[in-house]
């Protein structure tokens, strides 16, 4: 019907509700958006949809019976949390452990963050559309979780740290097949480099796009690949060194400007980085016990708190403990790293397009239950 | 038997049941053909537990289809809901009458056939918008709105390297084409123009890596999200007759049709040729899916208009200047 009415067209915004099921966003996470066509006006993640209660059960359990949890809190890093959580109580019992366990420990937390960089890198590739390296991921990652399932007994929630030590001693069949392993992905970077990083649909899809840069990623506290993609050198490994890290040789690659370009290349590179530090914890592994003598079976800290830091493969996580003197933890709270790094998004999406929401979401690398806990 | 065939109606009907068959059973294949290239470009092997080599698992899998059940949302729109899928189907069946499978087989070689394909080909485009406008889904909306965008853009650009091809023929007609090419094949001379057609075809397909009316990280399943059961299973045959068809154009008017190179047919018969040939471009086009990314919406559009439209212009003028001299 023609109208003689020269009103301009009315174009209205709308909104879209990104998840919390949908294929694309890591989880139960659910971001309201508010579109203007294609583009995005507002971004607002909404969380909670993956709550346990990991912090309140821990009221409720003795110290040695929390540790199957914190591998749980974030699934992919398992290793790391399981690690951290021990090292956190250790610092809370002042309790030394032995050289050997430290090594054994380091080797296995970089195995993790190889795996867990290796299955973004995958899950990445696959909300930009590309199918292929998903799976080429995922044959290099069984080979990790087939070596941490041998020395650990599981595949993904790992529980081999103890308080004071590790579970088990390693034997040559790990130190060979982690060897073998490293020989094996140094030999696929040219495979994943001509695949991906040189395609140009990938440059045009990442390169300037979703840009967090310095001054939002400090207000926000984004730490891990995310920070160090805006030119922040700040490791925890490096910062305040636990464990072993300060005997090895390793750098932080950092990127420039913070687009999803630099966060893709500082986590290519972290792979690279602990294949060295792994290289060199081999090396140099003594000879001696796994385990400390006189561990208490009834593990009961002085009372005090202790906040301990360590890098997850996500960035800077946390674990706070306030004891009160008795063998039930007063209260447990867990920094985790995604929490702080999904914030900054609210102000790095609007703008952007709905494919861009999509890649961007993925290159910072969140795993949703992890922020629930 | 004879007699049905030498009427013109009679070899119609005939023509229209084997091409129902053939392009049902092109589809299935295709499917399967999918699933294994895609697995052996991912370090698997695809399916093979059903039939040989899993031939027989797209059959089962459609099977599965035809007993879902059919939902329609409650706030949908049910009469294009229920049309779009019929409407995305029948047209790719129609350039099957046209196609000159062999010297002897386009079932009605008419002096416009060329644009009998393309005029149908461009009702695809219509069917997708009712049914993402009908399924009254914000996903499937802006499936079917990125998918009107991309074929207005891709359509020129095909069309302007099909015109290259069509003034140095000077014929609409299949077969005329396919024998203007007896002794070097199209695509030596109009590199430019098969380059652009084949990359605007991957286009008009939605295939990757221009799927994104379909982006299924992004948008979910795109404009077909809402649709079940053997619904969707119509979408997802008319893509797969779809890929079949501008392939098949592509063979006829780049790469010599049923004829072999430098005609010499090495006794083998046409239609084993063009089928070779039509395969051939096809399984490039699956390699492209599970190779490259997916483009992002604008840059999809900006490269046609920016790049691909001025090039096939000026292959366009270029051609005509040339056969002008001549």
């Amino acid at each position: 019907m023609a109208t003689t009415n020269s009103e301009p067209v009315l174009t209205k915004e709308y909104f879209l509700n990104l998840g919390p099921q949908h294929p694309s966003t890591h989880g139960v996470l659910r971001v309201l958006l508010k579109l203007d066509g294609e583009y995005i006006v507002e971004a607002d993640p909404i969380i909670g949809y993956g709550h346990r209660g990991h912090e309140k059960m821990a009221e409720n359990r003795t110290y040695k019976q929390f540790m199957p949890n914190p591998s749980r809190v974030d699934y992919l890093s398992g290793f790391l949390y399981n690690h951290g959580y021990v090292l956190a109580v250790e610092k809370l019992m002042g309790l030394e452990v032995p050289e050997r366990a430290k090594y054994i420990r380091v080797i296995c937390s970089e195995l993790n963050r190889i795996s867990s960089h290796l299955l973004w890198f995958g899950t990445f590739l696959m909300d930009l559309g590309a199918f292929t390296p998903f799976l080429y991921c995922f044959d290099d990652r069984e080979v990790i979780l087939d070596l941490l399932d041998y020395i650990t007994g599981s595949r993904l929630t790992y529980c081999y740290c103890r308080i004071g030590g590790v579970a088990k001693d390693i034997d040559d069949q790990f130190i060979e097949g982690t060897l073998n392993f490293i020989k094996r992905l140094r030999s696929r970077w040219t495979d994943y480099h001509n695949l991906v990083t040189k395609n140009v649909i990938f440059i045009h899809r990442v390169k300037d796009i979703g840009i967090i840069d310095k001054n939002i990623a400090l207000k926000y506290g984004v730490t891990g690949p995310n920070l160090r993609g805006c030119g922040v050198p700040y490791d925890v490994r490096k910062a305040e060194p636990y464990e072993i890290y300060e005997e090895v040789d390793f750098e932080i690659p950092v990127g420039e400007k913070g687009d999803i370009w630099d966060r893709y290349m500082v986590r290519l590179n972290e792979m690279e980085q602990s294949c060295r530090i792994i290289e060199q914890a081999i090396k140099k592994l003594p000879r001696g016990p796994v385990k400390a003598s006189g561990v208490p079976v009834k593990i009961e800290p002085p009372k005090g708190e202790v906040y301990f830091p360590f890098e997850s493969a996500r960035g800077e996580a946390a674990f706070f403990i306030v004891s009160d003197g008795t063998e039930y933890p007063y209260r447990i709270r867990i920094r985790v790293p995604s929490f702080s790094n999904l914030q900054a998004l609210t102000e790095v999406l609007p703008g952007t397009l709905v494919a861009d929401t999509i890649a961007i979401l993925g290159s910072i690398d969140i795993v949703v239950p992890e922020i629930d806990r | 038997m004879e007699h049905i065939l030498s009427n013109e109606l009679g070899r119609l009907i005939v023509g229209l049941i084997v091409v129902l068959i053939f392009s049902q059973l092109n589809a299935l294949f295709l499917v399967w053909l999918e699933r294994k290239v895609a697995g052996h470009i991912q370090l698997r092997i695809g399916p093979k537990e059903v039939g040989p080599y899993g031939l027989l698992q797209t059959i089962v899998d459609g099977l599965k289809l035809v007993g879902k059940e059919l939902i329609t949302p409650k706030r949908a729109d049910r009469i294009l809901f229920i049309i779009a899928p019929v409407l995305v189907f029948v047209p790719v069946l129609v350039p099957f009458i046209v196609l000159p499978f062999s010297k002897s087989l386009p079932l009605n070689d008419m002096n416009v056939g060329l644009l009998v394909i393309f005029s149908f080909s461009t009702i695809n485009v219509l069917a997708i918008l009712i049914g993402g406008w009908g399924s009254n889904n914000k996903y499937a909306l802006l499936g079917a709105i990125r998918s009107v965008a991309q074929n207005i853009a891709y359509e020129i650009p095909l069309l302007l390297s099909v015109l290259s091809v069509v003034l140095m023929t000077k014929t609409l007609q299949m077969s005329k084409i396919v024998q203007a090419q007896g002794s070097y094949w199209f695509f030596l001379i109009q590199p430019i123009a098969a380059l652009t057609y084949f990359i605007c075809a991957t286009a008009e397909t939605n295939r990757a890596p221009f799927d994104i009316p379909e982006a299924e990280s992004e948008l979910v399943a795109g404009f077909h999200t809402e649709f079940s059961g053997m619904r969707f299973g119509l979408f997802f045959l008319a893509e797969y007759t779809n890929v079949f068809v501008v392939c098949a154009v592509a063979t006829t008017l780049f790469l010599g049709g049923w004829q072999g190179p430098f005609g010499f047919s090495l006794g083998i018969p046409g239609i084993i040729w063009f089928l070779a040939k039509t395969y051939l471009l096809v399984f490039v086009i699956m390699w492209f899916r599970w190779t490259f990314p997916r483009l992002r919406f604008d840059q999809l559009i900006s490269f046609s208009w920016k790049v691909l439209i001025p090039l096939a212009l000026a292959n366009l003028i270029i051609t005509a200047g040339v056969i002008k001299l001549i």
